[in-house]
């Protein structure tokens, strides 16, 4: 990292942290909290589909059972917050282990139709299973976190512990994109079979990928519900994968801060749009559709281009050639 | 390697294919193919169009899987291994048809064919200090150095498919190089290249093999092979019909008859 984008980094870090402190209104925080929420699931569909390159549109189904098992250990067993969404985490990693594996021999399309299958019988067993779930009444009386003395009772306060969790979610891509693991995953992206020829077994890759990502989402599952305090199985339809997987390739697919942006937007754009009223959902369609067109690589791409940053990717200290003077001749 | 054992690696084969047999529905693309290839030496693998030598190629490396037949590599049985372990026995391999790692830089392309001989994983991944950081920088100076010694260190930072196309047949090469095979499989590497980058590349097979490694190359620029190779196996209709030295082949009624149609002067 070069001293120019640290410095960067840390202002921004900065102008995160300040956030609760400048802004009073509960309304933007909230929005600010869902918006948080929203990028630690889109930085997982982005290990899944924008590291390795494999479509998944089951995201909303294990952001619901993070919710859902957060939820459920609170309610019915009692447990503190944190304990139980670390657990949710874990849990909907470990059905992403449950998904991954039956789909290991699907690409493309099919893939794609094995997980919204996935995703439609998550929610109607959310809908059914009412003895866990409470069916379509929905889930109540969920506990707000406790750190110590210290409920995170207002919005601002719960703004810190979303920072922090994507914080901790960026940090983990970040290591893993710029090391080993992370180039297996692109080179399965990029050709599987090359990828296979050079010692890479795509199995193994693909299965920590769903599983990655299906922990990713339950995390931020769990941290909704206990910001939320209620839990609806309507809120983990099929359309809120679409939404995920929307706000990743408008951020650009391959890029953690084009993910995290891209999620960010596109939760604060229907907010802005409100005083349209009915007709906003087609000015948010327009928009994400110009987005898509006019920045074909995503808000990351956009980036680049701004900055006149080579090779289009993010952190890629590798796009500076040992000889700069010269790389135009190769 | 001791003395004796290159002896008896020459005399048995470093890898020997016997019975080779690969159906595709009704067609039998390969038909009891036996070959040797001896340790240390440039092998050709010729023959005419559809005889079954990508086929043959595919299957060392782990791409399809035989119907029948026995793949020994140094010892270890191929038939019947995933592709990625028999990559990790020391098997590299290029494509016919350019296989990069297309969006990606082209250092990164070659620091990706390290990937057997490095260990990082996701755990480790987190620990940015130490190990972790270490095998990171050993493994892109190990690329620099093969894209130096393929002649592309200017070109690292740029995207593979941005390359003209000898260049990226040179990144497919440097890629395999970098898992340090003892075997080194290569599908037509001239295929595509004027006389000056196939002379180029002549002179790079031989620096591969003086790095120790065996070479088993299909190739159709038939001065090149008699040129480059040791030893060649002829194919046609999914059997070897002649092996030996390259004057051998030239010789060989066989090879003239099914093959070289007689047309061509052994020089």
């Amino acid at each position: 990292m070069t001293l120019r984008r640290r410095a960067g980094f840390g202002a921004l870090l900065i102008a995160l942290l300040c956030l609760p402190l400048v802004v009073h209104s509960d309304y933007v925080l909230n929005v600010a909290d869902i918006a948080g929420i929203y990028a630690i699931a889109v930085l997982g569909l982005g290990i899944l589909l924008g590291f390795a390159g494999q479509l998944s549109l089951a995201q909303a189904a294990f952001f619901g059972i993070g919710a859902y098992a957060s939820g459920y250990l609170t309610v019915h067993w009692g447990w503190p917050v944190l304990p139980s969404m670390a657990v949710a985490t874990v849990f909907s990693g470990l059905i992403g282990l449950g998904l991954g594996w039956p789909c290991l021999r699907l690409s493309g399309h099919y893939l794609a139709l094995a997980t919204i299958g996935f995703g439609i019988i998550t929610q109607l067993v959310l809908i059914n299973w009412t003895s866990v779930t409470n069916g379509s009444d929905g889930m109540t009386g969920i506990p707000p976190p406790q750190i110590g003395p210290l409920t995170l009772s207002t919005y601002g306060q719960y703004y810190y512990l979303v920072l922090a969790s994507l914080a901790i979610c960026t940090y983990v891509a970040w290591r893993i994109k710029s090391t080993r693991p992370g180039r297996a995953l692109q080179a399965i992206r990029e050709n599987e079979l090359a990828a296979s020829a050079t010692g890479i077994d795509p199995t193994h890759y693909k299965i920590v990928a769903f599983v990655l990502a299906g922990a990713y989402a339950g995390l931020a599952g769990a941290l909704l519900a206990h910001s939320i305090k209620f839990l609806s199985p309507d809120s983990y339809s099929f359309d809120q994968s679409v939404i995920f997987l929307v706000m990743l390739i408008v951020g650009g697919s391959g890029s953690i801060g084009g993910a995290i942006l891209g999620a960010v937007l596109l939760t604060f754009l229907p907010e802005v749009l409100r005083p349209l009223k009915s007709s906003y959902i087609m000015v948010y369609g327009a928009a994400v559709i110009a987005m898509v067109i006019f920045m074909p690589r995503g808000l990351a791409g956009l980036f680049d281009a701004v900055t006149h940053r080579r090779g289009g990717q993010e952190t890629r200290p590798l796009a500076t050639p040992a000889h700069p003077v010269e790389a135009k001749s190769a | 390697m001791n003395a004796a054992n290159e002896i008896a690696a020459r005399e048995t084969g470093f890898l020997q294919v016997r019975g080779l047999l690969k159906r595709f529905g009704g067609i039998t693309a390969v038909s009891g193919l036996d070959m040797t290839v001896r340790g240390g030496d440039i092998h050709g693998l010729i023959g005419p169009n559809g005889s079954g030598k990508t086929t043959t190629l595919n299957i060392i490396s782990g791409l399809y899987r035989a119907d029948g037949g026995s793949i020994s590599f140094d010892g270890s049985e191929l038939v019947r291994r995933p592709a990625h372990a028999i990559a990790q026995l020391g098997v590299g391999r290029t494509f016919q048809n350019i296989r990069l790692f297309a969006g990606l830089s082209v250092l990164e392309n070659v620091m990706i064919g390290r990937h057997v001989r490095t260990h990082v994983g996701f755990v480790s991944a987190l620990f940015p200090g130490g190990a972790t950081a270490r095998e990171e920088r050993e493994t892109r100076e190990y690329a620099r150095e093969l894209l130096q010694f393929v002649g592309l260190e200017r070109a690292a930072g740029s995207v593979a498919r941005s390359l003209p196309y000898g260049d990226q047949r040179r990144v497919e090469i440097a890629r395999a190089l970098a898992s340090e095979p003892r075997l080194l499989l290569l599908d037509e590497p001239a295929a595509g290249m004027n006389p000056t980058e196939t002379d180029t590349l002549v002179e790079l097979l031989r620096r591969i093999r003086d790095r120790g490694a065996t070479l088993l190359l299909i190739e159709h620029d038939m001065n090149l092979v008699m040129t480059v190779c040791e030893r060649i196996t002829v194919l046609n209709f999914g059997q070897h019909i002649a092996e030996g030295t390259a004057a051998e082949i030239a010789r060989n009624p066989d090879v003239i008859t099914a093959y070289l149609g007689g047309a061509i002067d052994a020089a």
